[in-house]
């Protein structure tokens, strides 16, 4: 796993001494940052954004650093690698979750007391089944519909659709969520 | 030829149109007095327009300060004068500031001009504001988090589409006319090109006959389109739209000859106005109410 401190890249990397990320030249400067970074990615690796230390985003930057980052990993691999999100707060979800439904995005988050839920642009299926699969641990299409009352084709799609969006992991049998809670 | 121009004993966003009045026969070359003598208060709107104001002339405007220097003190704490001494010649008595314990004044008169500001900005009402937020007007973090947050985008606009700099303001006060509760306004202004010529530069005016200022605040503001073609962007005022929706606030935005406002409840302002006189730039005022448990 890679760990990206967004705090650490905003003051050292971007070298802007501020805890808040606001404006749109500062979100730019930051999200390029990260991308140096996540480009060392091996395939099936997850990166873990640490947000911890960030006091406050505002729109313009959520857009610039989030949504930007993952419009360009939209269209490749999705086992490439994943993103997942550690240290957001009511200070930052705002305009996070703002700026992914404008844009029909969604992010898995991770947060301090060990739960992880997916964040943005998702219908109350794909949530159901994320969830179902996270509990579960590591399953098939087959154990995800048993545990969720549902047809194995419809949840195939789901799942397929999921894991596209890189919000699941698959290596062929099961599905898994980008789990980051061990490290 | 010099014209005077009285400013009513209570400045603010809607009479501050009375000035404007006064002003539009006077082309921008001619020298004005601002008769500021009889006004008792001003709104944070009211002290950065007149500023902005002063950007629009080419001669350097006078300025008759406020005669009761126990009013002006509060203009003093503002951080009115400190600017307006550059850009007016001031007659009359500038007091001294007087602590007066607690202010309610979250954030004084502050140029915006780059980036750089509008992170100075935000750190110094996250700082300055945060017991008034939650003592007065009984924020909880997350909307406080949406006042800084519209309070940033708001600056942002200056950088990005005025084209010079311009001024923030923001006040908690006991609204008792309208509201009878505390509110906060951030008043933003410039002098800068406005939205019009914005989406203009941008190649974002729609096909239609019926091109304004008006159009053209309607589609940034109620449509979130913004000069740049990137999807992400417009989502600014699309996010303080939303913001003030939860918090049962308002919105007001002046360019050039329009002003468009989102109307709460508790008020009876004009949602569109139409051939206003003309003032350069862009005029922002966010009006955000005292939560008593009814919002979001």
């Amino acid at each position: 796993m890679t760990r990206i401190d967004v705090g650490s890249v905003l003051r050292h990397s971007a070298n802007l001494p501020y805890a808040d990320l606001v404006t749109r030249p500062t979100g730019a400067a930051v999200r390029q940052c990260i991308e140096r970074e996540l480009e060392g990615l091996h395939r099936g690796d997850v990166a873990l954004l640490d947000f911890s230390q960030i006091g406050m985003m505002d729109y313009s930057c959520a857009d610039e650093v989030v949504a930007k980052l993952l419009l360009a990993y939209k269209h490749r691999d999705a086992d490439l690698g994943y993103v997942v999100f550690h240290g957001i707060t009511d200070a930052h979800l705002e305009a996070i979750e703002d700026v992914l439904h404008h844009h029909g995005l969604a992010l898995v988050v991770h947060f301090a007391d060990g739960a992880a839920r997916l964040v943005g642009a998702v219908s109350d299926d794909e949530r159901e089944t994320w969830e179902h699969v996270r509990a579960l641990g590591a399953a098939g299409a087959a154990d995800v519909a048993r545990a969720a009352g549902s047809e194995p084709e419809v949840i195939a799609e789901l799942l397929g659709a999921l894991h596209r969006r890189r919000l699941l992991r698959f290596d062929g049998e099961s599905y898994s969520a980008p789990n980051v809670a061990h490290h | 030829m010099t014209a005077v121009i009285t400013l009513p004993s209570s400045l603010n966003d809607l009479t501050f149109e009375q000035v404007l009045e006064q002003l539009a026969p006077h082309p921008p070359e001619e020298k004005v007095i601002l008769d500021a003598r009889h006004c008792t208060w001003a709104s944070p709107y009211g002290l950065t327009a007149l500023l902005t104001l002063a950007q629009t002339r080419q001669e350097k405007p006078t300025f008759l300060t406020p005669e009761d220097t126990d009013k002006s003190s509060y203009w003093v704490r503002a951080g009115f004068f400190k600017y307006a001494e550059e850009l007016y010649d001031l007659q009359g008595n500038v007091p001294r500031a007087r602590s007066s314990g607690e202010s309610d004044v979250l954030l004084e008169v502050t140029p915006v001009n780059r980036s750089q500001d509008v992170h100075d900005v935000v750190e110094r009402i996250q700082k300055q504001a945060e017991v008034i937020l939650t003592n007065k007007l009984h924020l909880e973090p997350r909307a406080m988090m949406g006042f800084s947050m519209a309070l940033s985008e708001s600056c942002q606009n200056i950088v990005e589409h005025a084209g010079r700099g311009g001024w923030v303001m923001v006040q908690a006060y006991h609204y008792r006319k309208r509201l009878g509760r505390w509110a906060a306004e951030i008043a933003v202004c410039d002098a800068g090109i406005g939205f019009r010529k914005s989406l203009e530069n941008g190649q974002r005016r729609p096909v239609t006959d019926r091109w304004s200022d008006g159009a053209a605040l309607e589609l940034a503001v109620v449509n979130g389109v913004s000069r740049y073609s990137d999807p992400g962007r417009g989502q600014g005022i699309k996010g303080i739209r939303g913001y003030i929706g939860r918090r049962g606030g308002k919105l007001a935005v002046r360019s050039g000859t329009a002003r468009i406002a989102i109307v709460p409840a508790w008020d009876d302002d004009v949602p569109r106005r139409d051939n206003l006189p003309n003032f350069p730039g862009a005029q922002l005022q966010i009006t955000i109410p005292e939560n008593v448990g009814k919002t979001a």
